[in-house]
């Protein structure tokens, strides 16, 4: 079964009533429930009158993709199906999005590599679909930990990139994004990220709606762009390299094109700040010297490194960046005022945060960026690892 | 839109990476400044009415009657041209022309540079056009020429346009249309 009843201007498929973006974050009265990372995704999309979802359910995994399947025969979703690997999930996420359906589709680790080409081409296309990507890392041996380097690798593809530290951020997140991926002046991709296995696999509690109540379907007619042909860029480009590579005329368009898809990125800035009330979210001393920078859950373990330190005596403040593309340097910068030096806790070798804030804030500011601690395949990262770290600088020699 | 002219033959930079986004819901864009959307009509109005070869480039949205707001605004437009003695050539579609487009009666969002030199086009109107396309090709016009570009849109507007006018509707073409009557009375036109 995919829809229970016709859509109507008040009422969904499945019977619920259609209420605003801001109706369902902000207004409607919410209960509390406890529950896993992958079931609060399905509870979102449950509310985000999805027109479509693709899997492809490999192992090890998380039960998002299972689950929205779930959706699909319960009514909610109006198409469900499987692909024949990642790369076709997500080619077969573009044909829907582009389609003008609402679509999500949810992957993590060596998948998103192995349908990495995909990304950048949804992004050319200008379709909002939303990928919820549950980080667990890349490298041999696998790991369904939160190793987050594939994240790094998702950076430059013209997607919005946002971050959730906990379920009922991914709650939010997920349905924030359909409706800033939407908005005509950006309706670029968006991936929704959270801490694999941590936050995808445990269960916390999380305030949520009731479920009677649903997004305003998606209104392709408000697109960008029309749907696309094979004569028509980008179309015409993926299917005529030649002309692609040898024309003036299309290094002026491709150069262009480039240019606004990352401005369409830019312009996602005051949905995101209305939807997220802020880039970045800052907790701790505000007048503090020494912060941490973070995102998912090693904002949450900096917090608890926060709290353990101010018993110290050691005042510090927490910067959570809620987005990642856009990065948030006007917030970052304003934020780190007065600040001598800066942690950047990481679960992964590369430290591609801490490389994002020191190329960000390069010039623009005095505080010293340390890029640790960093852990690695999913190790967890003991508050008592942040702390030395900062005792060193504070304390050098002598240890917390 | 951030630097007016030529920047070089790269459309960088592109107006969203000096700060400047489109304007929010009630406001129009002129030049760098969140100005009302009055203000914003008249400055049009006036460069319209005043620089060489000004012309208006309605696209598909407006040329095909596809919707019955569609039809409305198409008639509207034949009057801005009318009212503005601007000419019209309009872009039927995104289509690359190959081998070569025939400049004099046609634009085309991924070279439209071609069709503003060839008419030496110093201030344009770009209406109907699918948003994407609109900001592909003006950040090409802000590289390549000197063309005052203005984008009337029913959505969102574009930043890198010189102007532009957001979620303009019948009623909302039907108000500049007033506005450019009244600015070209004041200009003695």
């Amino acid at each position: 079964m995919s829809k229970i009843t016709d859509m109507t201007k008040t009422h969904n498929w499945s019977g619920q009533k259609l209420v605003s973006t801001d109706h369902l974050l902000f207004e409607a009265p919410r209960t509390k429930h406890f529950m896993t990372g992958s079931e609060v995704l399905k509870e979102a999309v449950k509310r985000c009158t999805v027109d479509a979802s693709v899997s492809y359910p490999i192992t090890p995994q998380s039960e998002a993709a299972h689950l929205i399947g779930e959706l699909w025969a319960e009514g909610y979703v109006g198409t469900y199906f499987r692909g024949e690997n990642e790369f076709g999930v997500m080619s077969e996420v573009a044909g829907c999005s582009m389609a003008g359906a609402r679509t999500i589709t949810t992957t993590s680790g060596p998948g998103t590599l192995r349908a990495m080409e995909n990304f950048a081409m949804w992004s050319g296309t200008r379709a909002p679909m939303q990928l919820c990507l549950m980080a667990r890392g890349i490298n041999s041996p696998l790991t369904i930990q939160p190793d987050n380097l594939e994240v790094q690798y998702l950076l430059e593809t013209g997607m919005q990139i946002w971050y959730a530290e906990n379920v009922q951020e991914l709650f939010d997140m997920s349905i924030a994004a359909f409706t800033v991926a939407e908005k005509p002046d950006v309706h670029v991709p968006i991936v929704t990220v959270v801490d694999g296995f941590f936050v995808s696999h445990t269960r916390e509690a999380v305030m949520l709606p009731e479920d009677d109540i649903a997004l305003f379907p998606y209104d392709p007619y408000k697109a960008p762009l029309p749907p696309i042909d094979s004569e028509m860029p980008p179309g015409r480009f993926l299917r005529d390299p030649f002309v692609m590579k040898s024309n003036y005329i299309s290094y002026a368009t491709h150069a262009s094109w480039q240019w606004e898809v990352r401005s369409a990125v830019e312009r996602s800035r005051p949905y995101a700040e209305h939807y997220l009330k802020g880039l970045v979210h800052v907790t701790g001393t505000e007048d503090a010297e020494i912060a941490f920078i973070a995102c998912g859950t090693a904002a949450n373990q900096a917090k608890e490194a926060e709290r353990e330190l101010a018993k110290l005596g050691v005042k510090t403040k927490v910067i959570k960046l809620r987005t990642i593309r856009p990065f948030p340097e006007k917030e970052l910068l304003a934020a780190l005022e007065g600040v001598k030096h800066a942690f950047v806790p990481e679960f992964n070798v590369v430290g591609w945060l801490a490389n994002e804030v020191r190329h960000t804030l390069y010039g623009k500011c005095d505080t010293n960026i340390v890029a640790g601690p960093k852990v690695a395949g999913g190790m967890s990262m003991p508050a008592e690892a942040i702390i030395q770290e900062v005792m060193e600088i504070v304390n050098p020699g002598k240890g917390a | 839109m951030a630097n007016q002219g030529p920047a070089y033959y790269s459309p960088y930079p592109a107006a969203t990476y000096e700060g400047i986004i489109t304007p929010p819901e009630g406001k129009a864009l002129l030049l760098e400044e969140v100005v009302d959307e009055e203000v914003a009509m008249r400055e049009i109005a006036k460069q319209m009415l005043t620089q060489d070869n000004a012309t208006i480039f309605p696209g598909p949205q407006v040329l095909y009657g596809w919707s019955e707001e569609a039809t409305k605004k198409a008639t509207l437009i034949k009057e801005m041209a009318e009212v503005l003695g601007a000419q019209m050539i309009p872009m039927y579609d995104y289509r690359p022309k190959y081998p070569k487009i025939d400049a004099e009666v046609e634009i085309n969002p991924n070279h439209p540079n071609l069709t503003i030199w060839h008419n030496n086009i110093k201030a344009a109107i770009f209406i109907g056009v699918h948003c994407h396309y609109a900001n592909v090709a003006l950040k090409i016009i802000r590289s390549e020429t000197d063309c005052w570009t203005v984008g009337m849109c029913s959505l969102s507007g574009h930043e890198d346009a010189m102007a532009t006018i957001r979620d303009q509707h019948v009623e909302d073409v039907e108000k500049f249309i007033a506005i450019a009557k009244e600015v070209k009375k004041e200009l003695g036109l």
